[in-house]
């Protein structure tokens, strides 16, 4: 989740803009912010607060008035702001596709500006499509006016990759999109960003899309940066009020959403086709699995329960939900086949979350109290 | 009866004058989209110029023809060419402009200001934003200002005879002076088919001109 050695990709020092007469209102203020290559770095906080005019300084659509942007290593201002953009992917909420061309050649604009030939446009907008989960031969020729929000703006996350840049800006990019579909084209873009390893910088105002898709969150409020850090540090130790009310009461339960069952489960070994007796880590009862391996049945303190089990890779809210509904203090995990793997329990989730320090591994073991201390 | 019969014996000269005044239309509106389009996007460029264009534009339409063709022949006699096609040319273009200068204004301020973020923020230069994005979606809305100015101006050509431009006004200005129904009728049907045509012709070309992307406007 974390790259704490990662080799830094964009960076603000001190950056700051001004509207009007010196001395005014800054729309931003003294931002100083470290992007390592390779992670998302969410930009959130309430309306005004300067997350957009902070990310517009860094392709230059805005000009700051103090402070400076560097680029894996180089002063923004020494490169050319044309070429500098090209080098740039950048998403908008409106998508703004271009309504005169069709997919194909919306993909392309980037790559024709770089003069690119029309063979390797074509090859690259169908590598790309695909890419973002459009079928090839229906979309290519599609105009934009052809397709839902949704598709629009995977067409513009495929447009803003085209010229594969290193770093890319995304102003409230699923914003505009109704919610089943922006939790898909989050997962896909996750998905994508594991191979990609893409810089980016995104805007938004919902916390829990940052929670979602952060390595760093960066908390504004009237143009000052008031907290930046890993999602688990900002919802652990969140660094004044604001940033606690923004985060909100139910920070624990939003962290459990970046945590994996594989990261507090305990293994179990057994042989298929039989009952295994549960009695490790305040779990207790019986798993009973079909010769697949599959779970049939489960007992937990004396009650019987259909074949309730949750994925390895499900996050913890999911588990905790689950646990809730079925008023269960633990439940057997599977793997992708559905094949048991081992147990999860209440105890070891809330080990997990009550740990102070945030940082460390899964194997982190509790200290009750610490995890309200404010950050120096 | 005796129209239509006057019609048919002067089938060719009907032929002649439409085409003189086609040319008078033709080389002036050419002209105004020209300079039309880029004085439109001269001030959508520069907005603070936009109000004194627009409404200098505005007051200009309001001459009356007649007036500015009277206007024209004192300045033009200076070259020797007070009367006749060239003075028509320039007042037909005087009253295109203004259409065309309006409706070019018009569609680029009006586009989506997405269009302008993301072709910025993609690093299109300026020429490159125009001529990509800014241009063809706006042409629906262009053209049609092209259309107003040559329906238009196919009615104002008509007065251009009385200063000796010819075209289609011949018939109806010897109709008035020899109280011949006749030519009078012949010249205004004339002139009523050449302007339908016209537009019907143009609608053509705005569609072809007008992206596929872009819903067809529905005039």
């Amino acid at each position: 989740m974390t790259l704490p050695n990662a080799h830094p990709m964009i960076t603000l020092e001190h950056l700051s803009k001004v509207y009007g007469a010196p001395g005014s209102t800054a729309a931003v203020d003294d931002v100083s912010l470290t992007v390592g290559s390779g992670e998302i770095c969410v930009l959130i906080g309430p309306s005004g607060c300067g997350k957009t005019t902070t990310m517009r300084m860094v392709n230059r659509l805005i000009t700051p008035t103090g402070g400076r942007v560097l680029i894996d290593g180089q002063d923004t201002t020494a490169i050319d702001t044309v070429a500098l953009r090209r080098s740039i992917g950048y998403v908008i909420q409106q998508v703004g596709l271009f309504p005169n061309m069709t997919v194909e050649e919306n993909i392309g604009v980037v790559p024709r500006l770089l003069g690119w030939d029309r063979a390797r446009m074509r090859a690259r907008a169908a590598e790309l499509l695909d890419m973002v989960g459009l079928d090839v031969g229906q979309f290519l020729g599609r105009f934009p006016n052809q397709l839902s929000g949704g598709q629009q703006q995977r067409v513009g996350v495929a447009r803003a990759l085209a010229a594969d840049p290193p770093v890319l800006l995304m102003d409230e990019p699923f914003g505009a999109i109704d919610p089943i579909n922006r939790a898909a084209i989050q997962d896909q873009f996750l998905a994508m960003q594991q191979k990609l390893k893409k810089t980016v910088l995104l805007v938004s105002h919902d916390i829990d899309e940052a929670v979602k898709m952060a390595d760093r969150i960066a908390i504004f409020r009237a143009g000052r940066l008031e907290q930046a850090g890993t999602p688990d540090e900002i919802l652990v130790a969140p660094a004044n009020d604001f940033v606690g009310g923004f985060v909100g009461p139910d920070r624990t339960l939003k962290r459990l959403r970046r945590k994996r069952v594989s990261q507090v489960h305990v293994p179990l070994v057994y042989s298929v086709g039989q009952q295994v007796e549960v009695a490790v880590d305040g779990c207790h009862g019986t798993i009973q699995v079909d010769a697949a391996g599959l779970v049939v049945a489960m007992t937990a303190d004396g009650r019987a329960i259909g074949p309730v089990s949750v994925r390895m890779d499900s996050d913890l809210r999911v588990v905790v939900s689950e646990l809730l509904r079925l008023a269960v203090p633990w439940l057997p995990c599977v793997d992708g086949e559905g094949r048991l793997r081992g147990v999860v329990s209440q105890a070891a989730i809330s080990r997990q979350v009550s740990g102070a320090s945030v940082a460390a591994s899964s194997d982190a073991v509790s200290k009750q109290g610490g995890g309200n201390a404010a950050t120096p | 009866m005796d129209t239509l019969a006057y019609m048919a014996k002067n089938l060719p000269m009907i032929g002649t004058r439409a085409m003189e005044h086609l040319s008078i239309v033709c080389v002036a509106v050419v002209l105004a989209i020209a300079c039309g389009m880029a004085l439109g996007v001269f001030i959508a460029r520069h907005p603070r110029l936009a109000p004194a264009v627009l409404s200098g534009g505005a007051i200009m339409i309001t001459v009356p023809s007649i007036a500015l063709f009277g206007m024209l022949i004192p300045l033009l006699s200076t070259i020797g060419q007070g009367i006749g096609w060239l003075p028509a040319v320039i007042a037909v273009y005087i009253y295109s402009m203004v259409p065309i200068v309006r409706n070019t204004y018009t569609a680029l301020v009006g586009l989506d200001p997405a269009l302008r973020d993301a072709a910025i923020g993609m690093g299109m230069d300026s020429s490159q934003r125009l001529w990509r994005v800014e241009l063809p979606n706006s042409m629906p809305v262009i053209m049609a200002g092209v259309r107003v100015a040559v329906v238009m101006n196919i009615g104002i050509t008509a007065i251009a005879a009385y200063i000796g431009a010819g075209g289609l006004g011949t018939f109806i200005s010897r109709g008035i002076t020899q109280t011949d129904i006749r030519q009078l009728l012949t010249g205004a049907v004339a002139v009523s088919l050449l302007a339908i045509a016209s537009d019907f012709g143009l609608a053509l070309v705005q569609k072809r001109l007008t992206p596929r992307g872009l819903a067809p406007l529905s005039h």
